[in-house]
């Protein structure tokens, strides 16, 4: 585990934040992440501008009808390997908005979706914990030749 | 290559965020903007459907906490004021005052949140990041009162959920100890840093008839000095027994400009403001029960025998929010349920403001009234003259704009 987080680390992560009609709530928390009380960017994460730069998609919402078409541009734009992470539980299954005449989502019937993390919103731990999650599993597609 | 000298540069649409997705058309010339262009509602979820279809009202309250993720007290808050007024439910006094402890917490954490954001789109992230810390507390405090840090749940129908117990009490109260204590720190960064004042002073105006003929609500329009506050005008919860006053810049320097500026006096001030309500709030508490009706299966029976509509205005953060209700007799569904989140009004105001400003002031213009400023994550520069398009993403508006702080730094 310890020389495997090493390899990993030989990079930062970088991390491109999609909102597809959430609320806010995970948005806020997912900021909150990164200011000084988690201060995940002591670790390298980093919130870039452009799918292009990403390593890992964090998407949060319930994916409106309007967003499908755009979260599915931003899947493609992002270079491979890559992680998607689904932030909050109405990204996850839908959660109080489920059954509305606008939604296409949850996030994995439109991109797929690699980890998942519920809570509304979810604690910012719960969001850097899924973030560590997707480094290692951006490792194993790394080591198997996901990258040139 | 033709004459006309101006370009038009659409902003958004894609981030959706809170309440309204926004997409703003620009038009400039050269660097000075000319032509501005709002169109909303591009992406909705369908709540007010969901509440008049699947949801029975006490299901609603949930839902309209996640209207938005910040203002998730005065939303339900609202909805609660307006179905007490169509079944006709006495609030207890003590749940009356737990709501505006809350609802004024909330409201500290929002205007933090939002002087954060502000630091950040003109550049300056230590400013963004300091606020985030001391943000931390009344997050703290929040879970600690309410069990959790962003969506509280803490309204019910006829009440609240939750009580405000001793220790809960002392909780809070350390934590308006701890804002009194560091106000002046943000105070004397927000309103005497020089880079902060040079980028809000005389950026982003809007005039007090501005502010009248577009209805603007809460900072934005009090920031143009329009004295205008539902917890003044028409108090609820505890507010008429805790002598409110909205608050106008001219309290702080005896001038109202009606910029940027302003609006980072106005939401600092309601900072301190708030901490003054909490206190007088958790020292006039009165005793007794905090719900009308303990038993929700009776309250669920009460709610579909009752046959009427009401209204609920609260002051929310970004101004003043609006829901309306109406119970049918038999339906256990609301009959009809309209929410007018303060953003609505909001928006329009961007329109005097950005007009003749500069594309690197549109970040800050823009979040100065508050609203998600996810909306400027993608922008299409589209040059007709030159008949090319190119993207100017939401890093390089932001490059601009802290190219322009500096460049101010060094002409100073």
């Amino acid at each position: 585990m310890c020389a495997k987080l090493t390899k990993a680390l030989d990079k930062s992560l970088w991390v491109f934040h999609v909102n597809s009609g959430s609320c806010n709530g995970c948005d806020i928390e997912i900021l909150a992440a990164l200011t000084p009380r988690y201060d995940a960017e002591r670790f390298g994460v980093h919130l870039v501008g452009t799918p292009r730069h990403a390593d890992v998609l964090l998407v949060t919402g319930p994916v409106t009808r309007d967003m499908e078409e755009k979260l599915k541009r931003i899947y493609e734009m992002t270079p491979d390997p890559k992680v998607v992470i689904a932030v909050g539980t109405c990204g996850v299954s839908g959660g109080v908005f489920h059954e509305s005449y606008n939604l296409v989502g949850p996030i994995d019937r439109v991109i797929p979706v690699d980890i998942y993390v519920p809570g509304c919103p979810p604690r910012p731990e719960a969001i850097i914990d899924a973030v560590v999650k997707a480094w290692l599993k951006l490792e194993r597609l790394r080591g198997e030749g996901g990258e040139q | 290559m033709n004459d006309d000298p101006t370009f038009i540069i659409p902003v958004g649409p894609v981030h959706p965020a809170l309440k309204e997705p926004i997409q703003l058309v620009l038009t400039v010339d050269g660097e000075r903007i000319v032509g501005v262009d709002v169109k909303c509602s591009q992406v909705h979820r369908g709540i007010e459907w969901l509440g008049m279809n699947r949801n029975n009202p006490i299901q609603s309250i949930y839902l309209s906490e996640r209207v938005c993720g910040i203002c998730n007290v005065c939303h339900p808050y609202c909805m609660v004021m307006a179905v007490e007024e169509a079944a006709g439910i006495e609030v207890p006094e003590r749940a009356d005052y737990i709501r505006t402890i809350v609802a004024e917490l909330e409201r500290i954490h929002s205007h933090l949140l939002w002087a954060g954001v502000a630091a950040h789109e003109i550049g300056f992230d230590t400013v963004f990041h300091y606020t985030w810390a001391l943000r931390e507390e009344i997050m703290d405090t929040i879970e600690y009162v309410t069990g959790n840090r962003v969506t509280k749940a803490i309204m019910m129908i006829g009440g609240v959920r939750r009580d405000i117990t001793t220790e809960r009490a002392e909780r809070i109260k350390k934590a308006t100890a701890y804002y009194l204590e560091n106000f002046q720190k943000i105070a004397d960064i927000f309103l005497h840093d020089k880079s902060i004042k040079m980028r809000t002073r005389n950026v982003g105006i809007l005039t007090k008839e501005d502010a009248l003929k577009l209805c603007a609500v809460g900072p934005v329009a009090r920031a143009s000095g329009v004295p205008k506050d539902v917890r003044q005008d028409a108090p609820y919860g505890a507010y008429a027994e805790l002598d409110m006053k909205a608050i106008t810049p001219d309290m702080y320097n005896g001038e109202i400009v009606g910029d940027v500026y302003d609006r980072i006096i106005v939401r600092l001030l309601e900072v301190k403001q708030s901490v003054e309500l909490i206190n007088a709030a958790l020292d006039n508490m009165p005793s007794g029960e905090i719900v009308a009706e303990k038993n929700l299966v009776k309250l669920l029976a009460m709610l579909k025998r009752a046959d009427g509509e009401g209204i609920g205005r609260v002051e929310a953060p970004r101004g003043e929010d609006i829901h309306y209700v109406r119970l049918e007799k038999g339906k256990e569904p609301f009959m009809s349920w309209k929410i007018r989140a303060p953003t609505y009004n909001n928006v329009l105001p961007w329109i005097p403001m950005l007009l003749g400003g500069e594309i690197a002031d549109v970040p800050i213009v823009a979040a100065s009234t508050d609203p998600c400023m996810s909306c400027l994550n993608r922008v299409t520069v589209v040059d007709e003259s030159r008949n090319r398009e190119f993207a100017l993403t939401k890093e390089m508006m932001h490059e601009m704009s802290i190219r322009k702080t500096r460049r101010l730094m060094r002409n100073d």
